[in-house]
């Protein structure tokens, strides 16, 4: 059994200098052109063009030639190109007279240590552009960067750029002394070196596109939603300049939820922002049981209503917990219990 | 090829490493300051020349003898195609001592040693590596002051070191002890200066001599 869909970084060992035939260039080289072979084939079967067959085609068609019921996607049979199935490998790291090539060899982690090294004299020539600057006499620049809006790289991410492992106390090492690069207040003659190792966090917010509102034949605006909660899927239509009057599928909500916990859930985007009377609403909602429905239209209405407010009350009613999803469905029941949780009853004898 | 490499061990001073330092130049870069009297070694006593309120200091003509018999290997070493490994763990020094051997193509380790990478290498690193021929130290101890583990794997390797001595270290494992200052700045970027400086010649020579026997 051969370990072939791994990183680097979960082996230890330098799998590569150990094993000489199995992850060789000429052995890769081989594996691309057999790669390459195959795909033409598997084009003529499937009747394409052997030109223009892309790896999506390529999944599809594995995929119809061989169906498997695996539950896990990656033990499913599939043809992909060498370099994304055999992990970059790190080569002999030394030349024919014996002596390896990289300066820091001898540590044991010399990728790691020479990003140190690199990272440590950059920290050192901002202090010396510092003091140059202080001497002449000008005043220090100082543009804070945008702390929020980026993030350092991972330690997975980061070990995937070494190809090396990292323990956790390397890792926190390298961050604090980035940290400390990025705090001096010259920093920005490095900030491309800085911005190898950070990534940009879009803000939240900025993800989810407000729709603006629309209007219809007699000049009324509105916008829709859409929302859901457990099985029930409810879109919902709200108006303005209206009475207050809401329509469930063709049916008033007195009728359609008897219940008063059901008509509170459906009024409660609209208590929140103090437009009660203001809005009219026409949903349709399928699916799910009578809360589930309820919760599903509160969503949906809460979604519509974002293209009439400002965007700090869209904030409001984001951390309001009005325009999450609610993730909670029914647990599965498990073999050898009577339900998800209940176990059967315990017999002494 | 047997003359290139049996040629320099005829003279005593192939590389001429006496004019790279003087006297002066050691008293200048505070060399000869050593630890308080309390933090003494004893095996260093021979080469301490005094103590001044309770400060020794290191007797510069034996350093010097040290210093030139040392140059003088690593030449030797490095005229021959050996890997030297610089090793020291005094985090001040760390990117000097890394941006030396750089500078030289040789080897450095100021990082945390792991336990196996002398005497346990073929696993570690793979099945042909090639141990380091020399060793140097610019600071025989650790960061808890106790003698470096490199001393004794390489005595047990059969790697030959050469290491600057403090007062408070102890000279027996290492082949060519120098006793000096390894704390100061300027002691220390002494040293650097002049085992590039002497690995350099050294390089030079051999790729001259090479080109000498081509032409023949």
């Amino acid at each position: 059994l051969r370990l072939i869909y791994t990183t680097t970084a979960v082996q230890r060992k330098n799998v590569g200098a150990s094993g000489p035939e199995k992850y060789t260039e000429a052995f890769i080289k081989k594996q691309i052109e057999e790669f390459n072979l195959g795909k033409r084939h598997l084009a003529n079967m499937m009747g394409e063009d052997p030109e223009t067959f892309t790896q999506e085609d390529i999944d599809r068609a594995i995929a119809y030639l061989f169906p498997s019921g695996l539950f896990d996607k990656q033990a499913r049979p599939m043809m992909k190109h060498p370099t994304e199935i055999f992990p970059e490998q790190r080569k002999i790291q030394w030349g024919e007279d014996g002596r390896p090539f990289h300066f820091l060899f001898y540590t044991g982690k010399q990728s790691y240590y020479s990003l140190m090294h690199e990272t440590y004299e950059k920290l050192l020539n901002v202090q010396k552009y510092q003091d140059q600057v202080t001497a002449q006499g000008l005043p220090l620049q100082k543009e804070k960067r945008n702390l929020a809006g980026s993030r350092w790289l991972t330690k997975i991410e980061l070990e995937e750029m070494l190809l090396e492992k990292l323990s956790d106390d390397d890792y926190s090492r390298f961050i604090q002394l980035l940290q400390k690069l990025v705090a001096l207040p010259c920093a920005d003659t490095e900030e491309k070196y800085i911005q190898k190792f950070s990534k940009e966090v879009p803000v939240q917010l900025q993800k989810v596109v407000i729709e603006p509102l629309q209007y219809d034949e007699r000049g009324v605006a509105f916008s829709t939603g859409e929302g859901k909660r457990k099985t029930a899927r409810a879109t919902a239509v709200v108006y303005d300049n209206g009475s207050g009057k809401i329509t469930v599928n063709g049916i008033d909500i007195l009728h359609y939820f008897p219940v008063l916990q059901d008509r509170e859930q459906l009024l409660f985007p609209f208590q929140f922002l103090d437009r009660i009377g203001k809005h009219d609403m026409v949903c349709t909602v399928s699916g799910g049981g009578r809360s589930a429905q309820a919760g599903a239209i509160r969503l949906a209405s809460a979604k519509a209503l974002r293209s009439f407010v400002t965007e700090k009350e869209v904030e409001l009613m984001r951390q309001a917990g009005l325009l999450t999803v609610d993730p909670r469905v029914k647990e599965r029941k498990k073999p050898g219990q009577e339900g998800p949780r209940r176990k059967f009853t315990w017999k002494k004898r | 090829d047997d003359k290139l490499l049996s040629e320099p061990l005829n003279h005593p001073d192939f590389f001429n490493v006496k004019e790279l330092f003087t006297l002066k130049d050691l008293f200048d870069a505070r060399v000869h300051l050593g630890h308080k009297k309390g933090c003494r070694h004893r095996f260093m006593e021979p080469y301490i020349f005094g103590c001044r309120l309770d400060q020794d200091i290191i007797d510069l003509d034996q350093t010097m003898q040290h210093l030139q018999l040392a140059l003088n290997f690593t030449a030797h070493v490095a005229y021959r195609k050996g890997i030297i490994l610089f090793v020291s763990r005094k985090r001040q020094f760390c990117h000097l001592v890394e941006r030396t051997a750089r500078e030289c193509g040789e080897y450095a380790h100021t990082r945390y040693w792991q336990g196996g990478l002398l005497t346990n290498a073929h696993v570690q690193f793979g099945a042909g590596v090639r141990l380091p021929d020399l060793l140097i130290f610019l600071s025989s101890l650790n960061n808890i002051f106790e003698p470096h583990v490199a001393i004794r794997d390489a005595a047990k390797m059969n790697i030959p070191t050469v290491g600057v001595v403090d007062t408070n270290c102890n000279p027996c494992l290492i082949t060519y002890p120098i006793p000096g200052n390894d704390d100061s700045p300027a002691a220390v970027e002494l040293y650097c200066k002049l085992f590039r400086m002497t690995i350099i010649r050294a390089k030079d020579k051999r790729r001259q001599s090479e080109a000498i026997e081509e032409l023949r």
